[in-house]
C-alpha cells in the first residue's frame, strides 16, 4: 500500500466546491410564513370588526398574533412533519416576545419625548426654577434648573462617598483577602437586597427624626449613596475579581510592592469595567426616586448648599408635578423625564464607549 | 541494600526553612491597614443599617405580637398596625409582574442567543442593558399614562370573560351599557405591568447570559442527530439554562418586590386584604412606607421600620436562593469546555 499521497492535477479543472448551506429557507418557506401573518391579521380584522363582542388596537393585536400563529401552524402541518411545525410556531412566539418587549421600550421612550415635547423647546426650561410659577402659567415662565442642579449636585455628593469606598472594600475583598474579607463580602452582598425606600427611611429616621435636622439635600445624598454603596462594591468586586492572576503574580515576581500591583497593574486592567460598574450604579442613583422623596423636600427655587434646608432634584421633581394633577405642570413633568431620561443615556453611552475593546491592548 | 540516611553533623545548628512570604515593606502595610480600615468603614455602614432596622423591629414586635403579620388594618391612633394586607398587594404587584415578565424575558432572551443575526446581538444586549438603567420614574409615567387605559379595558375582558375566577373578580357589572372604568384603574394589575418592565431586563439578562454558556458539543450533537432549532433549545439550551431562568426571575421577583414609585404612582391606597387584582385599590410595603412616613412619630416610625426590615428580609431570602440556585446550575461547567 503506496503511503504516498497523490495530488490531483491543477491542470485539470474541478468543479468549484461549495459548501452546502446547511439551514437552508427555500422560498416557499418564507412565503408561508409570511402569508400566514397575513391570513392572520385578515381573520383577526374580520373577527374584530363582525364577530366578536370587543374591538380596538389592542385587541386586534392580540386576536392578530393567535390568528397568525393558528394559520402558521395550520398551513405549515400541510406540507411538514410535526417537528417542524412545532418548531415554525416556538420561533414565531419567540419572535413575538422579543418584538413585544422592543415596542414596549420603544413605546416609553417615545411616549416620554412626544409627551414632553411641549415643555422642552423653550429656553425657560432650563435657565429658571419654578419659584413664583403658577399652574396656568405658559412654558417661558419657570423651568427645571433647581431640580437639574439638585440631582448633580446630591449624585455628586453620593459620587464622592461611594466610589472610594466602593471601589477600596473590593480591592480589599479581592488583593487582601482572608477571613474577614469573606465576612465583608457576605454583607455587602445582603445589603443590596436593601429596598431603597427602606434606605431612605433609614436615613429619615437617623438624621431628621432622632437628630432633628431639617430636610436638605445632605440628607437625600446619604440616602442615595447608602443605597448606592453595596450596588457599586458588589460590582467593583465581580469586575477585579476576573482580573487574570498572571498578571498580578507577574508583577510580584518582578519585586514589586502589593500596593504597586494594585495601582499599576490591577486597577489599570480593571479599568473599563471598573467605569463601567460605577456609572451604572449612578445612573441607578439619580434616577431612584423614593430615597430622595423621604429624606430632601420638594423646593420650587434654586437651592445650591446641600445643607441648607430643602432641595429638588429631577425625579422627586417629576413625581410631586404629576401627582400635582395640572395639565401644565404634567407637561413640565414629562419634559423633565425627557431630561432624566437624557442624563441616563449620556450616562450609558459612556459606559458602552469605555467597554469597548480597545485598539492595540493584547 | 543500606540506605545511607544523612545524617546532622552533630552540634550544627537546625535548619530552619526560609520564610517565603517576606515581610511586608512599609508601604505595603500601610496599604493593608488603610484596605481594612476602608472595608470596616463600609461593614460598620451596610452592617449598621441591617442592625439598626432588626433593633428597630424588636419593640413592635413585642408590642404586637404575631399579629403584626396578620392584621389588615394601619391606624397607629387606634393602636391598630399590622401588614397583612400589604403584604398580599406586594405579593400579587410582583405576582402580575413576574407571570407577565417571565415568559417575556424569556423569549426575548432565547431571541438574542438563538434567533438574532450575529451582528445584532451585540446591540441587542445593549438595549437590555439600557432598558435596565431607564429610571423606574419614567416607568411609572408610562404604565399610569400610556398604559392605564388600554390595561383597564385587558382588566374588563378578563372580568367579563374569566371573572369565575375569585383573583379576576371586580365589584362592578361587566355587562353595564357604560363600564365603570374607574373601577379597573389603580389596581395591583396595572402597577404590576409597570414593575413588569423593571423585572424583564434584570431576568433577561440573567438568563441570556445563562444560555450563551450552553456548550456547543452538545448543540452540534443535537443538531448531528437532526434536531431542529427548537430541539436544541428543549433539549440543550433550556436544560444547561435552568439555573439562569429560574435564578434571574428570583432576582426579578426581589426588584418587584422593593419597587415604590412606580407603584405609588399607579396604585390607590386600601388597606384591605384583597385578592381581586384587577381591582382598584391595593398597597405594597414600600407604598406603604412613602404614603405614611410624613405623620409617623415614635411607634408608627417603628412599625414603618419594621415593614421596611420585613421587606429586606424576604428580599434577601429571595436573593440568596436565586444566588445559590445560579451557582449550583450546570452554567459554566460544560462538558467541552
Amino acid at each position: 500500500m503506496s503511503t504516498s499521497v497523490v495530488r490531483p492535477e491543477p491542470a485539470i479543472a474541478q468543479p468549484p466546491t461549495k459548501t452546502r448551506a446547511l439551514a437552508t429557507v427555500t422560498a416557499e418557506d418564507r412565503f408561508v410564513e409570511l402569508g400566514s401573518w397575513v391570513g392572520g391579521f385578515a381573520l383577526a380584522w374580520l373577527l374584530n370588526t363582525k364577530l366578536l363582542p370587543w374591538s380596538g388596537g389592542l385587541a386586534l393585536a392580540l386576536t392578530t398574533i393567535v390568528a397568525g400563529l393558528v394559520v402558521l401552524a395550520v398551513a405549515t402541518s400541510i406540507t411538514e412533519p410535526r417537528p417542524v411545525v412545532v418548531d415554525r410556531v416556538v420561533a414565531a412566539l419567540i419572535h413575538v416576545g422579543a418584538l413585544i418587549v422592543g415596542l414596549a421600550l420603544l413605546s416609553t421612550i417615545v411616549f416620554i419625548l412626544v409627551r414632553g415635547f411641549a415643555a422642552l423647546p423653550h429656553v425657560a426650561l432650563l435657565t429658571q426654577d419654578m419659584s413664583g410659577v403658577g399652574p396656568r402659567d405658559d412654558f417661558n415662565r419657570g423651568g427645571i434648573l433647581h431640580a437639574i442642579v439638585g440631582s448633580l449636585i446630591q449624585v455628586g455628593i453620593a459620587i464622592v462617598i461611594t466610589v472610594p469606598l466602593g471601589i477600596g472594600t473590593a480591592v480589599f475583598m479581592t488583593e487582601v483577602g482572608g477571613k474577614y474579607a469573606r465576612i465583608v463580602r457576605t454583607v455587602v452582598e445582603a445589603m443590596t437586597a436593601l429596598p431603597s425606600i427602606v434606605a431612605g427611611l433609614f436615613i429619615y429616621t437617623v438624621m431628621i427624626v432622632t437628630l432633628g435636622l431639617s430636610r436638605s439635600g445632605l440628607a437625600a445624598s446619604l440616602a442615595l449613596a447608602v443605597m448606592m454603596l453595596p450596588i457599586i462594591a458588589r460590582a467593583s468586586d465581580v469586575v477585579l475579581s476576573v482580573v487574570p492572576g498572571g498578571l498580578r503574580e507577574a508583577s510580584l515576581a518582578l519585586g514589586a510592592s502589593r500596593w504597586r500591583t494594585v495601582w499599576h497593574v490591577v486597577l489599570p486592567t480593571a479599568r473599563p469595567g471598573l467605569a463601567t460598574a460605577q456609572i451604572l450604579g449612578v445612573a441607578r442613583g439619580i434616577g431612584e426616586t423614593s430615597p430622595v422623596l423621604l429624606t430632601s423636600g420638594a423646593a420650587g427655587f434654586l437651592v445650591l448648599n446641600p445643607t441648607d434646608g430643602v432641595m429638588n432634584s429631577l425625579p422627586l421633581f417629576i413625581y410631586t408635578t404629576v401627582r400635582s394633577g395640572e395639565p401644565m405642570y404634567i407637561a413640565r413633568a414629562f419634559a423633565a423625564a425627557t431630561v432624566l431620561l437624557f442624563i441616563v443615556l449620556i450616562l450609558f453611552v459612556m459606559t458602552r464607549y469605555l467597554a469597548r475593546p480597545r485598539k492595540g491592548s493584547r | 541494600m543500606s540506605t545511607v540516611v544523612p545524617t546532622r553533623a552533630p552540634g550544627a545548628p537546625a535548619a530552619t526553612p526560609r520564610s517565603i512570604a517576606g515581610g511586608h515593606a512599609g508601604a505595603d502595610r500601610v496599604f493593608v491597614v488603610a484596605m481594612r480600615a476602608t472595608a470596616t468603614t463600609v461593614l460598620l455602614i451596610t452592617g449598621g443599617i441591617g442592625l439598626f432596622l432588626a433593633w428597630q423591629a424588636v419593640p413592635t414586635l413585642r408590642r404586637y405580637g404575631f399579629s403584626f403579620f396578620t392584621e389588615t388594618q394601619w391606624e397607629p391612633d387606634a393602636d391598630v398596625v399590622g401588614i397583612g394586607s400589604v403584604l398580599v398587594g406586594t405579593f400579587s404587584v410582583a405576582l402580575v409582574a413576574l407571570v407577565v415578565a417571565f415568559p417575556l424575558a424569556l423569549a426575548t432572551a432565547l431571541y438574542i442567543n438563538e434567533y438574532a443575526p450575529a451582528r445584532f446581538s451585540g446591540m441587542l444586549v445593549s438595549l437590555v442593558d439600557l432598558m435596565a438603567a431607564v429610571p423606574s420614574i419614567i416607568y411609572g409615567l408610562w404604565g399610569f399614562f400610556l398604559m392605564q387605559p388600554h390595561a383597564s379595558a385587558v382588566a374588563l375582558w378578563l372580568h367579563q370573560h374569566l371573572g369565575f375566577l375569585p383573583f379576576f373578580r371586580v365589584h362592578a357589572d361587566p355587562n353595564a351599557a357604560v363600564w365603570e372604568q374607574s373601577r379597573y384603574t389603580a389596581s395591583a394589575f396595572i402597577a404590576g405591568l409597570a414593575v413588569a418592565m423593571m423585572v424583564i431586563p434584570m431576568a433577561c439578562a440573567v438568563m441570556r447570559q445563562v444560555f450563551s454558556q450552553a456548550p456547543l458539543g452538545e448543540r452540534e450533537a443535537a443538531y448531528a442527530l437532526g434536531a431542529t432549532k427548537w430541539g436544541v433549545i428543549k433539549s440543550v439550551v433550556l436544560p444547561f439554562g435552568r439555573g439562569g431562568i429560574i435564578g434571574g426571575t428570583m432576582l426579578g421577583l426581589g426588584r418587584a418586590l422593593g419597587e415604590t414609585i412606580a407603584v405609588l404612582l399607579i396604585i390607590s391606597p386600601a388597606f384591605v386584604l384583597k385578592f381581586r387584582m384587577l381591582e382598584i385599590g391595593t398597597n405594597t410595603v414600600s407604598a406603604l412606607i412613602a404614603g405614611r412616613f410624613g405623620e409617623a412619630n415614635g411607634g408608627q416610625l417603628s412599625a414603618l421600620l419594621t415593614a421596611g426590615f420585613v421587606l429586606f428580609v424576604i428580599t434577601l431570602i429571595i436573593n440568596t436562593l436565586a444566588a445559590i440556585v445560579v451557582a449550583r446550575s450546570r452554567s459554566g461547567a460544560g462538558t467541552d469546555a
